[in-house]
């Protein structure tokens, strides 16, 4: 496919997040090559006893990765919702000298819409933890 | 952007990078050394004076150390979940700016940007205690990730007071914004909570729970050793240094000093570092004086309290602002 | 061929192996994490239109939020059995001829169309100067504020639609 647009440079690249990269590629750098430089210097004597996961001393008895209270996976449900409630909230912040009376007005609608929702969940008892 | 401006950027970054690690190791020594004379001890002694060359000799231990993994772990995601924390937080120091145009890189979402990699971060808590294949790790790499996941809002929700205030989302503008006040007399609520969530965040006392050395015995690195558990410590302390950058910079006016007398002519950049130190102080103190939460509290603490005072705070900050015009 | 181009070329490439990648895992978790590493090739490829806010949101909710609710449900269920039985059916190997066909002709048919975009007033300059979160924020909470206040609504369902459903599987 051919776009062609007069007003837009073909050739962007976004020189403002080169430093990102490198920090990228040197936080990777540090992070394996730690671990790397170690492997020549380290002593590696495995035995079946010392590779079992800890349990206080016994071997270990039974799944690890149980089946886990269903608690968390409604924490993660609500995080999702309210974590793009706030990205909402982001560019509103920044624009919000801006947007005067009606952009706090229509935020409030917003947030109240939302408040329904989280006194709903409150009241359903999906934060408390017995 | 030519060769010689690249090639500055590689230098910045490695100049910056470096003295980072550096400050991330001592920051240990200093935590120890302050919890010791909290206590009436006296912390690492033997190594040099006062202790002061423990950090070089602890790493070495670590460097030394075998490195164990669990049978029944699963590998590749037990080498990456480490490097996923290192990568996480020494990236996020890329738009911390440290004086004015000194900063590595000026990003118009430097907020956004540092959330999302503290975002990203949690992956390595959550990945670390899955793949040990260890009861104790699991159960403390879930608690740990839902403790983050949950204090993440509250923390992005009030530096969106702050974002107001300064009607820009890059960390440089904010800095400008504060030359006069500080936004800490304009968003003390806002800063309470962006300090608590940070705390929580970067699972330090009193929310330390996934490290409950009582209950769960270090909870995720349980099964971690050597130079790999190193790596995950590496990770908090980075976090720590950021988070308070972070609230330093949104809060108590980064790299804005007095201005009179002898003052003016001290470069900028030693007050951020001395706020940034004085912040990691009170990190230390609150876990030398705090007792550890329970988790059903930390959980409501974060849901019941900190989101709805947050988001008060942005509607008292937004009115305010059509008053006052 | 110029910078900008060998750029898109590697992200274009590295996202195909990258999704490839995570549908042929046979452990969830190792999809997961390849995902994550496929998102953020997504954020960095917004970089390149211009929209630095869509790609920190592309991180934030996709790779720091949504993710991390699959992993949740991943460990919810504990995939064991699903790690050791047959994944494909027998006819795979159809289905591949099928999509090479499809992609052929997609090619084919895309690539004689040409788009001329009338010029709008938010042009990349314009998006420069005052910042891409700006820009939204203002375009966001006036010209299209109908759709926002639905978003609101959509969220509402969502927050109720997940506790009903929660509360189904406690009792």
């Amino acid at each position: 496919m051919c776009i062609k647009n007069s007003n837009m440079s073909e050739t962007f690249v976004p020189s403002d997040y080169f430093p990102v990269v490198i920090f990228f590629i040197f936080a990777l750098l540090i992070g394996f090559g730690t671990l790397l430089l170690g492997v020549v210097l380290r002593p590696k004597r495995p035995y079946t006893q010392k590779l079992y996961p800890y349990e206080s001393g016994n071997p270990p008895v039974g799944e690890p990765r149980y089946k886990f209270s269903v608690k968390f996976y409604i924490i993660a449900m609500l995080f999702v919702v309210f974590d793009v409630e706030a990205v909402f909230l982001y560019p509103w912040a920044v624009a919000y000298n801006k947007l005067g009376i009606f952009g706090f007005a229509e935020m409030m609608l917003f947030v109240f819409i939302l408040l329904i929702g989280y006194i709903y969940v409150w009241k359903k008892g999906a934060f408390d933890w017995e | 952007m030519t060769g010689v401006e690249m090639l500055i950027i590689v230098i910045k970054t490695v100049i910056v990078v470096s003295v980072f690690m550096l400050h991330v190791m001592y920051a240990q020594y200093f935590e120890r050394k302050v919890i010791a004379h909290m206590q009436a001890r006296l912390g690492p002694m033997r190594v040099g004076w006062h202790g002061i060359l423990q950090p070089i000799a602890d790493s070495l231990k670590l460097f030394l150390k075998e490195d164990i993994i669990p049978s029944s772990a699963d590998r590749p995601i037990f080498y990456v979940a480490p490097i996923i924390g290192v990568i996480a937080a020494l990236s996020s120091l890329a738009v911390i700016p440290l004086w004015e145009g000194l900063g590595v890189a000026n990003l118009n979402i430097g907020i956004l940007y540092i959330l999302a990699l503290s975002s990203v971060g949690s992956y390595c808590v959550i990945l670390g205690g899955w793949a040990s294949n260890s009861k104790y790790s699991f159960l403390g790499g879930l608690r740990s990730s839902a403790q983050v996941i949950s204090y993440e809002i509250a923390m992005g929700l009030s530096l969106v007071g702050v974002m107001m205030m300064a009607g820009s989302a890059n960390l440089s503008d904010i800095v400008k914004a504060q030359s006069g006040h500080w936004f800490i007399w304009y968003q003390p609520l806002a800063c309470f909570v962006f300090v608590m969530s940070a705390i929580a965040e970067t699972n330090r006392a009193p929310f330390d729970l996934t490290e409950a050395e009582t209950e769960l015995v270090a909870g995720f690195a349980t099964e971690y050793s050597g130079m790999r558990w190193a790596l995950f410590f590496m990770a908090e302390y980075a976090g720590m240094f950021i988070m308070t950058a972070l609230g330093t910079i949104c809060f108590l006016g980064g790299w804005n000093g007095p201005d009179f007398w002898i003052f003016a002519y001290v470069p900028k950049i030693v007050w951020l570092v001395l706020k940034i130190y004085g912040c990691i102080f009170i990190y230390f103190w609150i876990r030398a004086t705090l007792p550890r939460y329970r988790y059903d509290q930390l959980m409501s603490i974060g849901w019941k309290i900190f989101i709805p005072l947050s988001l008060a705070n942005i509607v008292v900050t937004g009115l305010v602002k059509i008053i006052w015009k | 061929m110029s910078t900008p181009q060998v750029l898109f070329a590697y992200f274009a490439v590295a996202m195909t192996i990258l999704s490839l990648l995570v549908v042929t895992r046979r452990n969830p978790v190792h999809s997961v994490l390849w995902m994550l590493v496929l998102f953020i090739h997504i954020a960095a490829l917004y970089l390149f239109l211009n929209a630095e806010f869509i790609a920190a949101i592309q991180i934030i909710i996709y790779a720091g939020a949504i993710l991390v609710l699959f992993l949740f449900v991943i460990m919810l269920l504990n995939l064991r059995k699903e790690e050791t039985e047959k994944r494909f059916q027998k006819q795979w190997l159809y289905s591949i001829a099928i999509s090479v066909l499809f992609v052929f002709f997609l090619v084919l048919i895309v690539g004689n169309i040409t788009v001329i975009p009338p010029p709008g007033p938010y042009t990349a300059d314009v998006i420069k100067s005052e910042g891409h979160i700006m820009t939204v924020g203002k375009v966001l909470y006036s010209e299209f504020l109908l759709p926002f206040e639905i978003a609101s609504l959509i969220l509402l369902v969502a927050i109720i639609g997940a506790v009903v459903l929660a509360k189904k599987r406690i009792e």
